[in-house]
């Protein structure tokens, strides 16, 4: 869902100061927030990353906003480009495979549902991956694998940490066993960096769940959430229909994992740049 | 004792009726009935190939699932000797949906794991259905690195739906656990055979499933999520599961022509259950080929080639080739 839709797209019914209609602000100055339904400045949002200066909302962010968040200007370096998902099952519901994968791309202007990379976080040089949930709601088909798969192998042989930011709702079912067999995969390739002495920093965010938290997302020496993201194995959905009852408030938030001992910390957006920096430097040996 | 009919096997079913109202009346004495049983008998025994060999995805998933199908304990019954189970995963629970413990394969000491269904209603309450919490996972995961510090082959049943999804699982961990197992099976040193029996859910089977030959039985089902949950979202409609079930392309013929499964064990005419004793003779035919294979093997030679088995692993093309061909 684009970030426009989350937030509403009229700003004029804004009636509590009336300043707004009186500066004659063109459209996309102020936003609703989707949370508390505050109007806010558009540009103070953006400026927080999207997250609402009012209730401290966390929209979700695209994986180029991800990257511009965390990484420093200008040192970021795209790796393990260049490939496309074929369609092996041949599969088709409603639409074909090969048409969800188009509309997706045309949608997000990304190749694929993770942009891999080099880069750095406050001048300390990591191998960096990061999930885009609105390419096929995250999903991890041959092509994430794949590149997960390299940036790990990568990171691995280059000796640095990698930094990942998943925002997944696990396998993608349009590649069958082949999506399924890339968390074997990208869990295989973890296995091998941790094995070289590296850290491995995991960042959850809205919402992480299925294939991806079941793999590579969970393997991180250290895993950080974001607030108030839904992070699960199955779906609240499906597990209440299962047990046929309600479920907890806040079942499988970040909060919650927090409190279960599944995450080891919750940071705010503002916070996680330098959070993570500093983690780098903790698992990061000195040289001489 | 009823037995348990699946839908597409009704017709053999009421034919079958009729075969043993016949054999009644000619126990009773009544003349000229032996060349119309021996006429119905022909007849059940064509329609019977007919239906079984012209299975839909969606009906193996339901001959997967079949009540009376063998459990992993009937095979390590039937197939090894010397059976030790050993429990628990010292940290929480022992899990009953996942057995395992020592046992010898034709000689060769070995551990086996496996996720465990129940034989009936009471049994499948007690081992949850065959779906495993996170200590069943963790159980498994001891046992198998266990297995690799005393160089035993390992030999893992797969047959659950998939891992349990409840509140209490979630709370310790579901998803962390099956993702360790992922990681560490792809670093033992010794021999992994995973055997799929029945139903392979997802990655609560997959947790089983890193190894170095991967065989199913011809009617077990191995995927990404389960049909009725594909056609959920998907198609917005359970009913669609027959059709998901035909576009996951699950079954063990499917997963062969792929190349994402090695070797596909035959089950005779309607399943394993019909004949549970030739299956289990023709699985243990294949696990003690496949254990004697690897067993020649360096722990490098696995590590490495387990590796390379999962690295090869996708499908896509490299965005050029997909340009070109698109002109
Ligand atoms: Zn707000």
């Amino acid at each position: 869902m684009p970030i426009s839709e989350w937030f509403g797209k009229n700003k004029n019914d804004n009636n509590g100061e009336g300043r707004a209609e009186k500066l004659v602000i063109p459209d996309g100055v102020w936003l609703k927030c989707d949370s508390c339904g505050e109007v806010v400045f558009h540009r103070e949002f953006e400026r927080r990353f999207k997250v609402c200066p009012k209730c401290g909302f966390h929209a979700p962010l695209g994986a180029l906003e991800r990257i511009a968040h965390l990484i420093d200007l200008g040192t970021f370096n795209e790796i393990a480009t260049g490939i496309v998902s074929c369609d092996p099952l041949d599969f088709r519901a409603n639409k074909s495979y090969t048409e969800v994968v188009e509309a997706a791309r045309a949608k997000t202007g990304l190749a694929e549902a993770v942009v891999c990379g080099s880069g750095e976080i406050d001048g300390r040089p990591v191998a960096f991956l990061v999930m885009d949930f609105s390419f096929i709601g995250g999903s991890m088909g041959s092509v994430v694998g794949e590149k997960v798969t390299e940036l790990f192998e990568w990171a691995a042989d280059m000796r640095r940490p990698v930094v990942s930011v998943c925002a997944s709702g696990g396998a993608r079912m349009q590649e069958g066993m082949y999506s399924l067999i890339q968390m074997a995969k990208t869990s295989a390739a973890v296995g091998r960096h941790a094995s070289t002495g590296c850290s491995y920093i995991s960042l959850l965010c809205h919402p992480t769940t299925g294939g991806v938290l079941a793999s590579f997302a969970s393997l991180a020496d250290i895993i950080v959430a974001e607030p108030k993201a839904l992070i699960g194995f199955t779906g609240p959905r499906v597990i209440e229909q299962t047990m046929k009852q309600k479920l907890p408030k806040g079942f499988q938030t970040a909060e919650f994992m927090l409190e279960h001992g599944q995450v080891d910390m919750i940071v705010p957006r503002a916070d996680q740049k330098e959070t993570i920096g500093r983690l780098i430097d903790y698992t990061t040996r000195d040289v001489g | 004792m009823r037995k348990f009919i699946l839908d597409f096997e009704r017709p053999v079913a009421e034919l079958e009726e009729k075969l043993e109202e016949l054999k009644q009346l000619s126990s009773a004495g009544q003349p000229d009935i032996a060349a119309e049983i021996g006429y119905l008998e022909a007849q059940i025994e064509k329609l019977r190939v007919h239906i079984y060999s012209n299975l839909t995805p969606w009906q193996r998933v339901q001959i997967a699932r079949h009540p009376d199908r063998p459990r992993t304990l009937d095979y390590i019954e039937a197939i090894f000797t010397d059976f030790i189970e050993l429990k628990g995963d010292r940290l929480f629970a022992d899990d009953p949906a996942m057995i395992g413990g020592f046992a010898r394969l034709d000689h060769v000491k070995a551990m086996v794991v496996g996720t465990q269904k129940g034989r009936n209603t009471k049994e499948n309450v007690m081992r949850n259905f065959g779906m495993p919490h996170p200590e069943g996972y963790r159980k498994a995961l001891r046992l198998m690195t266990l297995a690799d510090k005393n160089a035993l082959p390992i030999i893992s049943f797969i047959d659950t739906l998939g891992a349990y999804p409840g509140i209490g699982a979630e709370e310790r961990g579901q998803a962390a656990a099956i993702a360790t197992n992922l990681m560490t099976m792809a670093k033992l040193s010794v021999p992994i055979i995973a055997v799929n029996i029945g139903e392979g859910g997802s990655g609560g089977a997959l947790a089983l499933g890193v190894a170095d030959t991967v065989l199913m039985l011809e009617n077990s089902y191995y995927s990404v999520i389960s049909p009725e949950g594909c056609a959920s979202i998907l198609w917005r409609d359970n009913a669609k599961a027959p059709t998901a079930a035909e576009e996951l392309g699950l079954t063990a013929d499917k997963l062969l022509e792929h190349g994402l499964v090695d070797t596909v064990i035959k089950e005779p005419l309607g399943g394993a259950h019909r004949a549970p004793a030739l299956v289990a003779r023709d699985l243990k035919k294949a696990l003690v080929a496949a254990v004697r294979r690897h067993l020649t093997k360096t722990p490098g030679e696995l590590v490495e080639g387990r590796y390379a088995r999962m690295r090869a692993v996708g499908s896509f093309e490299s965005a050029e080739e997909a340009a070109e061909a698109s002109e």
